[in-house]
C-alpha cells in the first residue's frame, strides 16, 4: 500500500488526464461526427439532400474505419498524428487518435437517431418552406435530442475504454497509469484502484447522460 | 386569368422503383377554384396523396404543369418553390407535430420561417390557439393532447402564415367520428370566415357530404370525375363512380347480398335511385298499390347530401309478371331510375 501512497500524485494526473482525453474527444469526435452522420442521414435516397455519390462515398469511408480495432488504428494513424500535433503519444496525441476514430462511430449514432425521427415531422417541415439546414438543424436534432443524448452517453463510455487502451501506446492518462505502475510492477491493487476509477468516471457520466436524456424527452 | 387558386393541367407523375416505373397520377387537369372546398376522395392508392403533394411541390410532375397563383412550380428555383409552400398550409392524417416542441412552440415555427418576430409572433400564436379553441393549452405538449386537440394544432399551425391554400391530407382518418365532425366543422370554419381554400383528401364520404362544395373522384391515378358533390354522387357518369360511390354509401346490395337476399325473397328485386325530390317512397308504394303489386322494402339507404336526399332502395315486388312490368314501366315514366337485380 506504501507504493499507491507514494504514487498518488502520479494518479490524480492520470485521472485528469483521462477526463481531459476524454472530454476533448467527446467535443471533437461529438462535433465530427454529428457532421459526418447528418451526412449519411441527408444524402441517403429520398432525404433531404438525396446525393447517391456523396452518400456511397461517405458509407464506404465509415466502413473502412469502423471496424479496425482502435489500438491498431493508433498505430496506423500514428504519422498523421505526428503530422498534426508534432507527436503521437501523450494526452494530446490520445485526444486526437480517439477522437477521429470516434467520430466515425458517432457518426452512426447520429445516422440511426436522425432516421428514427418521424419522417412525417420533417414532411410537415418541407411544407411549411423549410430549407433544408433549417430542417436539420430545428426539426430533427430537436426531434432526435433524447436519443442522441443517450447516443453520446454511450460514446462517452466507449472514450473511457478508448482511453485506457491509448495507455498501451503511451498515451497518458489512467490506462498508462495501470500498466505503468500496476503492470509492470506487479502491482494489482494499482490496477484495482484505477478499475474502480474508471467505474467510477462511467458511472457519472452515464448517469448524467440518462437523466439529461430523461429531460428532454420528459419522461 | 381564370378565378383558379392552383391549375392542374395534364399533369402525370411516375415514381422509379426496383419493381419498375410506378404511375402514382396520370393526365390529371383540374382547377382549383378561389374559395371553394374541393373533397378529393378515392380508394387508397388512387393517386391522392401525390395529387395533395403536387400541389405545393412536395413532389414535381414528371409531365405536365402545376399553377399555383400563376406561378409553374417547375420553373421555380427550389428557392421560390419554398416561398409558394409558406403560402399553402398542410394538414396529415398522423399530425406530425413537432414532439419537442410546445402548442405554441409549433404554431411558432412557420412565423419563425417567414421571419415574424416578436412580439407580433406571440400575438398571432395566440390568436390562432383563440381560433382553434386551445389557448388553455399553449404550453402543452403534443403528447398530452387529444386526437382531436393535436389536429387542431395542425390547423392552427398551418394556418399561421395566413395562407390563401389549405391542403388536409385525411386530416379526420385518424380520428373517431365525432372529433372527426368537430375538425370538419373547424375547417368549414376556417373556409368561411377566413376566407382560406381548402382541399380535403380522403377516402370518407362523410368529411365530403360534411364540408366540401366540389367533389374530384381519383381512380387509378386519374380523375374520374369532378363536379358539384350531389351531381357526381347521384348521377355518378362512369362505373368507377358508381363502384365507389356504392361502397361508400352502403345504399346497393353487393352480388353476395343479392344471392341472400335472393334467398330469402322470392319476388323480383328491383334497385331503385332516390331521387332529389320529396315523396319518392310515397310515390313507389302508391304506384305499387295501384297495380296491385306487392313491394316489400329489403335492403337500402337513404342519406342526406347537401340538404338533398341520396341512395337506393331495393325492393321485392311480388305478384303477376305483367303487373309488375306496369308498375315499373310507371315508375321509369315519373322518372325513377332502377335496375332489377340478376334474375334466378
Amino acid at each position: 500500500m506504501s507504493d499507491v501512497l507514494s504514487d498518488l500524485p502520479t494518479f490524480y494526473a492520470a485521472i485528469w488526464q483521462t477526463l481531459l482525453i476524454v472530454l476533448a474527444a467527446l467535443v471533437a469526435a461529438g462535433a465530427l461526427g454529428l457532421g459526418i452522420g447528418i451526412l449519411l442521414y441527408a444524402t441517403a435516397p429520398g432525404r433531404l439532400l438525396e446525393n447517391r455519390a456523396v452518400n456511397l462515398v461517405t458509407n464506404i469511408v465509415v466502413n473502412i474505419v469502423r471496424p479496425v480495432p482502435f489500438i491498431i488504428f493508433i498505430a496506423a494513424i500514428a504519422p498523421l498524428t505526428v503530422r498534426v500535433l508534432g507527436t503521437y503519444i501523450g494526452v494530446q496525441g490520445a485526444a486526437f487518435a480517439i477522437s477521429l476514430s470516434a467520430a466515425f462511430a458517432v457518426s452512426r449514432i447520429v445516422e440511426q437517431n436522425l432516421v428514427a425521427v418521424d419522417p412525417g415531422v420533417v414532411e410537415a417541415a418541407r411544407a411549411m418552406g423549410a430549407s433544408p439546414a433549417r430542417i436539420i438543424f430545428t426539426v430533427l436534432i430537436p426531434e432526435g435530442l433524447g436519443p442522441l443524448i443517450l447516443g453520446y452517453t454511450f460514446i462517452y463510455v466507449a472514450l473511457v475504454d478508448m482511453s485506457a487502451q491509448a495507455g498501451a501506446v503511451g498515451g497518458g492518462g489512467l490506462g498508462d497509469f495501470a500498466i505503468q505502475y500496476g503492470l509492470n510492477r506487479f502491482n494489482y491493487p494499482i490496477i484495482y484502484i484505477t478499475v474502480g476509477v474508471i467505474i467510477v468516471i462511467v458511472q457519472v457520466g452515464q448517469f448524467f447522460g440518462n437523466s439529461l436524456a430523461r429531460r428532454v424527452m420528459r419522461r | 386569368m381564370t378565378d383558379a387558386l392552383v391549375r392542374l393541367e395534364c399533369v402525370s407523375k411516375t415514381y422509379s422503383t426496383p419493381v419498375g416505373p410506378v404511375t402514382a397520377v396520370e393526365d390529371l387537369s383540374l382547377d382549383i377554384l378561389h374559395g371553394e372546398i374541393l373533397g378529393v376522395i378515392g380508394y387508397s392508392g388512387a393517386g391522392k396523396s401525390t395529387l395533395v403533394r403536387l400541389i405545393n411541390a412536395l413532389e414535381l410532375p414528371t409531365t405536365g404543369r402545376v399553377l399555383v397563383g400563376g406561378d409553374e412550380l417547375s420553373d421555380l428555383p427550389e428557392k421560390r418553390r419554398r416561398a409558394v409552400r409558406r403560402e399553402i398550409g398542410m394538414i396529415f392524417q398522423q399530425f406530425n407535430l413537432f414532439a419537442s416542441r410546445t402548442v405554441a412552440g409549433n404554431v411558432a415555427f412557420p412565423l419563425k420561417l417567414a421571419g415574424v418576430r416578436q412580439p407580433e409572433r406571440d400575438r398571432r400564436v395566440a390568436r390562432l390557439l383563440d381560433f382553434v379553441g386551445l389557448l388553455d393549452r399553449a404550453h402543452a405538449y403534443p403528447e398530452q393532447l387529444s386526437g382531436g386537440q393535436k389536429q387542431r394544432v395542425g390547423i392552427a399551425r398551418a394556418l399561421a402564415t395566413d395562407p390563401k391554400l389549405l391542403l388536409a391530407d385525411e386530416a379526420t382518418s385518424a380520428l373517431d367520428p365525432e372529433t372527426t365532425a368537430d375538425v370538419l366543422a373547424l375547417l368549414k370554419r376556417v373556409n368561411r370566415e377566413l376566407g382560406v381554400t381548402i382541399v380535403v383528401i380522403t377516402h370518407e364520404l362523410d368529411a365530403i357530404r360534411a364540408i366540401a362544395d366540389r367533389v374530384a373522384v381519383m381512380d387509378g391515378g386519374r380523375l374520374a370525375e369532378v363536379g358539384a358533390v350531389y351531381d357526381v354522387f347521384a348521377r355518378p357518369s362512369s362505373p368507377t363512380v358508381a363502384r365507389f360511390v356504392a361502397t361508400v354509401l352502403h345504399d346497393r346490395p353487393s352480388a353476395e347480398t343479392v344471392r341472400r337476399l335472393r334467398a330469402a325473397h322470392p319476388g323480383r328485386l328491383i334497385t331503385a335511385t332516390v331521387p332529389a325530390r320529396r315523396g319518392f317512397t310515397a310515390l313507389l308504394a302508391g304506384t305499387f298499390a295501384k297495380h296491385g303489386v306487392g313491394g316489400e322494402l329489403v335492403y337500402g339507404g337513404i342519406s342526406d347530401l347537401q340538404e338533398k336526399p341520396i341512395g337506393a332502395l331495393t325492393y321485392e315486388l311480388t305478384g303477376a309478371d305483367a303487373a309488375i312490368d306496369a308498375a315499373l314501366a310507371e315508375l321509369r315514366a315519373e322518372g325513377i331510375g332502377y335496375v332489377e337485380e340478376d334474375a334466378r
